[in-house]
């Protein structure tokens, strides 16, 4: 099983590639160059930063081709963590806006507060309630708590495209998927035992 | 739920790791990598790993170390300590931290927290803040509580707030290592303030601490360091005294 990891410039990828090390992958690759991406098993799109910044390296390093060529084909599972979920959307607003990759309907914008308890950015532990049974969280138990540190969220259009809900800002959607698309708001290769459980998950789909 | 965060925090001083009390007489405490290990096998809600002297010394900070010691470390990770540009912060972020903190720099250029969250988001930007009390109100000091900015702390909080902070780090120098219980008065001052989370730093003595820290400071999280030094108490111990008291805890 090989992984690769598309590094276009944002944020924590030794993180991410120490934990699906520390998983079931055979081998983990930090991948810089776009045409690589078709010889891998599975693909990570990790993240942290900005959505426009995010998205503006995609489209200046050629990567965002490749990733809707490889999503349209659906035979290499990807996985979008975080910022990299985000960009699975049709168009953000952190930054300016933006269109995103669109493998999966819908928008990303800010967290607004319900109450005066709430803090944003969100950051921390929280549960994640599983919605439409997907096959990214066998085994994990409902409101299990994964660390998640964001201040924006997606908002797909269509409810079957959720996988996962959280209670902040009244309620968010921590997970979204279309075939053989996954995207996690949280850090699985943050969250421990929980997170592996996840990428090992993610790492026996077909 | 959110949970409140419990916080080892780890300072880092030449090849080890120390505890002071006021920001001085540093005590060794143990080697870095070992106590990493040991909190990320007990599953600890995140960790702060402060080089204090990097600033002091005006050098960058210790990219391969901080490699080696984020390779073993599958808990949320802040660095700090030294760190003076945007391209200290991608270096950073690329050895495998997950935030970083900001103190000193943030004083003398305010742009590198307003291009650091813009580049790498709000979430990864930390200002850690360490503040005394002179005449009766809190001000704010840089250089590992060396200097004194003649800033107030809530005036600096609302400041790097606006410049794009994550996340506010409150430290009381006074109350730091001497294990009384935090400044509640100076946490108040902070999240009355500002609108982004903050964690409590400076004083922790028990679990009651922590909890009057999240109840009446509102902090969203609380950073330890000699009560897991230097007693028998642990980071699993002062979650389940949260919990007894109804602060949601990670469990």
């Amino acid at each position: 099983m090989k992984v690769y990891i598309i590094d276009y410039g944002m944020g924590n990828l030794m993180s991410v590639k120490r934990a699906f090390e520390e998983c079931e992958a055979d081998e983990v690759h930090i991948c810089n160059e776009p045409e690589e991406l078709f010889s891998a098993d599975a693909i990570v799109l990790p993240g942290v930063g900005t959505f426009y910044e995010g998205m503006n390296n995609l489209n200046s390093k050629g990567w965002t081709k490749i990733i809707k060529q490889i999503a349209r084909e659906g035979q290499i599972p990807i996985l979008g963590i975080c910022l990299g979920m985000q960009l699975f959307a049709s168009k953000g607003y952190e930054g300016k806006e933006i269109e995103g990759l669109n493998l999966i309907d819908g928008e990303v914008k800010k967290l607004t507060t319900t109450n005066e308890n709430e803090r944003i950015p969100h950051v921390g532990w929280n549960e994640i309630h599983k919605f439409n049974d997907s096959s990214l969280f066998v085994g994990i138990d409902n409101a299990t708590d994964f660390y998640f540190v964001h201040s924006y969220h997606f908002i797909p259009k269509y409810e079957s495209n959720i996988i996962a809900k959280t209670s902040y800002c009244g309620e968010f959607v921590s997970g979204v998927s279309k075939d053989n698309i996954y995207g996690v708001q949280f850090h699985p290769e943050k969250s421990h035992k929980s997170g592996f459980k996840i990428i090992n998950n993610f790492l026996s789909m077909e | 739920m959110l949970k409140a965060r419990v916080i080892p925090t780890l300072l880092w001083k030449d090849v080890g790791l120390v505890k002071g009390r006021g920001f001085n007489s540093w005590r060794r405490v143990d080697t870095v990598l070992p106590a990493i290990k040991v909190y990320n096998m007990r599953e600890v809600d995140e960790l702060i790993l402060l080089d204090i002297s990097s600033t002091n010394d005006k050098r960058e900070p210790d990219y391969e170390s901080i490699k080696e010691f984020s390779q073993e470390c599958f808990i949320p990770f802040t660095v700090g300590g030294g760190i003076k540009s945007i391209e200290n912060i991608k270096k950073l972020l690329r050895s495998g931290a997950d935030k970083v903190a900001i103190n000193t720099e943030a004083f003398n250029n305010i742009n590198l927290i307003k291009e650091g969250a813009k580049i790498f988001g709000s979430q990864c930007i930390v200002v850690s803040i360490d503040a005394k009390k002179e005449n009766g109100k809190y001000y704010c000091y840089s250089h590992c509580g060396n200097k004194c900015t003649g800033i107030e702390v809530s005036i600096w909080a609302k400041e790097v707030e606006r410049n794009g902070a994550g996340e506010i780090l409150i430290t009381s120098i006074e109350k730091d290592g001497t294990m009384e219980g935090y400044d509640i008065d100076l946490i108040k001052e902070v999240t009355d303030n500002v609108k982004i989370p903050v964690i409590a730093s400076g004083g922790a003595g028990d679990y009651e601490d922590l909890y009057i820290a999240i109840n009446e400071g509102k902090a969203s999280a609380v950073a330890v360091a000699s009560i897991f030094h230097f007693t028998e108490k642990t980071p699993r111990e002062a979650k389940m005294f949260l919990a007894s008291k109804g602060v949601p805890v990670r469990k």
